[in-house]
């Protein structure tokens, strides 16, 4: 039994990426192995945890519960895209490491992920409003205060016009 | 970047500054035991059984093997043939333990046969050809069925299912229960949970057959893993590698995969390729072997009308599944705080450890601490409310008094410092009490239900692990040092070489830190690195709160020689005593004659490069290290069990309010304070961040958490659907309320941290729940106070008493 390959053809990052994939590859192994972007993480495969959060057109989604089949013509930053073109660290990557909004960094691709797509669509929000935007991403180390008070900081931060 | 003062008035320790850590995570540059990339690396995946308990009759792996991709199938007829039984820490030595089962499965998910192959999906593609005939056999998941005389035998060659059980008396008890006013009885019971990292266990290995060295990378935290992997593969300790620089996605106690890796190394071995093993979530869940206490506590309490609680008996049993390695010794670890902050002079302590056919436990953060504060904390409750006396009086009249430390308590532990009266204070003060009680009152007025909760806890910190020789007086473990070398290169540059890998702590950090405040040299330009187990100094791991004590200590040891030899140096070029000289940024001159000096750079080339400067007694170069044994040292315990296990006592005072609605009996916390001592915080934002996260983690066992078997044995919570972490959502903002008593016993005045909040949020947030149920005239005293369970319980309460009348 060989399993049959399907082309797809993906922009990651900012960069078109191809590949032959199984129909079963899901799209974070894909990330994962295939691409080596290992930068996104595996916690549940059941779509609960939230590790494995990218944006997909914008909008962040689970790739543990997307074939790589899916993303074909699609457009996803992971974690390794949130940088800053000259590879420094984006105003919530350094917001994060300013208030120590993580401490394994596991679920930290994920968190960020959840939280450039509140910034992106609400850039000053409320606590109620960040606490319900990372709510689909669970952390086991923080008990999630630091990381809703980087949220905080990146927003005000973003307001000020800070670099 | 921000850095505020040190409020201790180090130039380094205390303040805020950002962690070495947290860069390489925000950008996706972790090294994860899953990203460890070897050329030709082939996965296992593996058979599970599904029964609690069965005799396996036979299993056919023909078809298997000559699957597509597939290397290997492994039986524990070979496996068990081939290696060693893994350690269990107790005297039970006929409960032998394997990654694959023979001949008899013990629990449902428990693993019986693994495929390697080229893919994971093919390995599971494999698996499912696998068939195995079972003989169903009787099972047993409850502890007191199981300690029955016609229960069925999980391991019939031990003869029973009681692995551990002793009887401490500390004090005189019989007379304080026939002396006190009054006395009261209660059941507390701590079901299952664990910290469930987001990170399943991972490991990969790889045999070289030229160098006969077994390379590993694991996502561990684990005292004497190497040794015991080793051990295990029937390999002299040098054979096994691991290396301590993978980064480990969270564990708290639990990533302790010796069964994984013994597995996994065995294959590499045997194969000549190197094979990973990544647990997906149900097999994490079921047969990771990592869940947490399941104890049910008898406390009897004895005490007088003013409040004075004169003894506590408490009985402990835990179910400890269907295997043990240091589980057990969970039992012990509360020992070290029996009677919690409280002035309780008698005390009896009876624990008792049974196997059931459940999955069997690993340690969980706080190492049965969590349980017995929880226990405690409901005990003073009931004596409160027994004597209609306020909570938080009962507390400040027992709690043990800033003057009386150092104080020795009945089983012989002594606490080394503490203002718990302050703490409590400084919470009470930070969330208003009396504006709290009138918030709570206004919304029982309003048809809410609305409780308070209160609890005082210790956090036993840096320990020597001599609950061992306590449960197991075969086992004489009272050694447990951690280690660090500290080594300035010719360039002046510093780095610290630590040997256990870190799950989030921040040991790089504590590193860097404390070496830079010795040596008066940045912490942002020195380097902190994780040996390998082959070139590693001694050291256990990250467990029972120890690093800040045991690791700051030997970094700190390690720098003080560094600084030691400047000096020497310095002394013998400027021909003058070590005493007349200033030591001030790593440089070195004469006391009131600054020009008279050596710089940094001068004093390090010196030690690399010109052995005729040197003084005549110290080695070229410059390294140091320093091992260190826990600041008590290490004692075997008295007969009758009076044993110091851990050093430092850090306490903390959780206030929390939750309103419960009563249409739907959802909980919900409205408001947290934790007042928290821990000594000096070496780097305040990772002590609060793992005190956040111990809390929220306390929330979880308190309200949501719980491992649920059902009648056949079977792990019904094995995803993320059924077994409830906490999100941002169930977590409230938290407030912690900093307070420092130094340790006298460590090198900054530092105690432990890591299991901070989790130790005593269990205990306050049960005890708000049942303020809130108490006008009902019901309690719970079961964790967690599942949403079903206080839907049970408000219906039963409605339904005894239709027209109930609030009492307060």
């Amino acid at each position: 039994m060989s399993e049959t390959l399907y082309s797809i053809a993906v922009e990651v990052n900012g960069t078109k990426r191809v590949g032959q994939v199984s129909a079963r590859t899901s799209l974070v192994d894909w990330l994962r192995e295939h691409l080596n972007l290992t930068g996104t993480h595996i916690g549940c495969e059941h779509g609960i945890c939230g590790a494995c959060s990218i944006m997909l057109d914008g909008e962040p989604v689970r790739s543990c519960l997307m074939y790589a089949v899916q993303a074909d013509g699609h457009s996803i930053t992971t974690v390794e895209g949130l940088a800053r073109p000259d590879g420094q660290l984006s105003i919530l990557q350094d917001s994060f490491c300013e208030t120590h909004g993580l401490q394994c960094g596991y679920c930290t691709p994920g968190m960020l992920i959840a939280a450039q797509a509140l910034l992106d669509a609400n850039p000053r929000p409320t606590e109620e409003q960040i606490r319900d935007a990372i709510g689909g991403n669970l952390c086991r180390c923080t008990g999630y205060q630091q990381i809703v008070d980087a949220i905080a900081l990146a927003a005000e931060r973003m307001a000020g016009g800070a670099a | 970047m921000s850095e505020a003062k040190s409020p201790y008035g180090y130039r380094y320790i205390g303040s805020h500054r950002r962690t070495k850590e947290d860069p390489r995570f925000v950008t996706g540059r972790g090294r994860y035991a899953a990203d460890i990339a070897l050329p030709g690396l082939k996965h296992v995946a593996l058979v599970a059984s599904p029964h609690a308990s069965a005799r396996i009759l036979s299993i056919r792996t023909d078809a298997a093997r000559a699957a597509p991709g597939v290397y290997y199938v492994l039986t524990g007829d070979e496996f068990c043939a081939a290696t060693d039984s893994l350690p269990i820490g107790v005297d039970a030595p006929k409960v032998t333990r394997w990654a694959l089962a023979r001949e008899q499965v013990r629990y449902a998910g428990e693993w019986v046969a693994a495929v390697v192959a080229d893919s994971r999906a093919l390995a599971e593609d494999a698996a499912e050809l696998i068939e195995v005939e079972y003989e169903p056999l009787p099972h047993v998941t409850d502890p007191e069925q199981a300690m029955a005389d016609d229960s069925p035998l999980v391991h019939p060659a031990h003869g029973s299912n009681i692995i551990l059980h002793r009887h401490f008396v500390w004090g005189p008890v019989e007379d304080e229960l026939a002396r006190a006013e009054h006395q009261l009885t209660f059941r507390a019971t701590w079901n299952r949970n664990a910290t469930v990292p987001i990170e399943t266990f991972a490991v990969a290995a790889q045999w070289n057959p030229a160098t006969e060295i077994l390379d590993v990378w694991a996502s561990i935290q684990m005292p004497k893993y190497p040794d015991q992997t080793a051990k295990a593969l029937r390999l002299p300790g040098n054979a096994v590698r691991v290396h301590f620089d993978v980064d480990v996605g969270g564990s708290y106690g639990v990533k302790r995969g010796l069964k994984h890796t013994v597995l996994v190394g065995y294959l590499a071995k045997r194969l000549g390729m190197p094979v990973r093993l990544i647990e997906d979530r149900l097999e994490n869940m079921r047969g990771g072997d990592m869940h947490g206490p399941d104890r049910t506590f008898d406390m009897t309490a004895a005490f007088d009308s003013d409040g004075t609680i004169r003894a506590l008996k408490i009985r402990a049993v835990d179910n400890v599944g269907a295997y043990a390695g240091r589980a057990p010794f969970q039992l012990g670890k509360p020992v070290s705080a029996i009677c919690g902050p409280y002035r309780i002079g008698a005390i009896t302590y009876e624990p008792v450890s049974v196997l059931t056919n459940k999955t069997p436990q690993e340690a969980v953060r706080g190492f049965g601490q969590s349980p017995t504060n929880f226990a405690l904390e409901r005990t003073m409750d009931h004596v409160a409310q027994f004597l209609n006396m306020d909570r938080i009086a009962l507390r400040q009249k027992n709690l043990i008094r800033k003057d009386e430390f150092p104080y020795t308590i009945p089983s012989g532990s002594t606490y080394d410092s503490g203002d718990y009266h302050a703490v409590l204070d400084k919470a009470l003060a930070a969330i208003d009490y009396p504006a709290l009680v009138r918030r709570r009152d206004a919304a029982r007025k309003a048809g809410l239900l609305a409780g308070i909760g209160i609890s005082t806890c210790l956090e036993p910190s840096g320990g020597n692990s001599a609950f061992e020789p306590l449960l197991n007086p075969k086992n004489e473990t009272t050694t447990w040092m951690d280690s660090c070398l500290v080594r300035v290169d010719l360039s002046g540059a510093i780095t610290g070489i630590m040997s256990t890998s870190s799950s989030g702590q921040g040991h790089e950090t504590l590193v860097s830190t404390v070496v830079g405040e010795i040596l008066e040299r940045d912490p942002a330009q020195i380097r902190v690195i994780h040996a390998d187990s082959l070139n590693a100094l001694p050291s256990n791991s990250p467990v029972g709160s120890r690093m800040a004590i045991m690791l700051g200590g030997a970094a700190a040891g390690a720098a003080r020689r560094i600084k030691d030899t400047l000096i020497a140096i310095a002394a013998h070029n400027l021909e003058c005593a070590k005493e007349d000289l200033d030591y001030r940024d790593g440089n070195v001159s004469l006391k009131g004659v600054p020009e008279k000096a050596l710089s940094w750079d001068q004093l390090v080339e010196i030690a690399h490069r010109k052995f005729h400067q040197m003084p005549p007694d110290i080695e070229p170069g410059l390294q140091a290290k320093f091992v260190w044994e826990v600041p008590t040292g290490g004692g075997l315990p008295t007969p009758d069990g009076r044993v110091q296990i851990y050093p430092c006592y850090a306490f903390e005072a959780h206030i929390v309010y939750v309103e419960i609605d009563p249409e739907t009996a959802t909980p919900s916390i409205k408001q947290y304070v934790c007042g928290h001592d821990c000594g000096v915080m070496i780097n305040p934002d990772i002590v609060h961040g793992m005190t956040y996260g111990g809390i929220a983690h306390g929330i979880g066992a308190a309200l949501y958490e719980h491992f649920t078997y059902d009648d056949d044995g079977q792990l019904t919570s094995g995803t993320f659907m059924d077994y409830l972490l906490p999100s941002a959502l169930e977590v409230p903002s938290i407030l912690i309320v900093d307070h420092c008593t130094p340790s006298p016993l460590t090198t900054f005045g530092q105690k432990g941290s890591g299991e901070a909040g989790y130790l005593g949020a269990p205990a306050a947030v049960a005890n708000a729940v049942n303020d809130a149920l108490a006008p009902l005239g019901v309690e719970i005293n079961t964790l967690p106070m599942s949403h079903l369970a206080i839907w049970e319980t408000l219906s039963k309460a409605i339904r005894d008493a239709k027209s109930y009348a609030p009492k307060s």
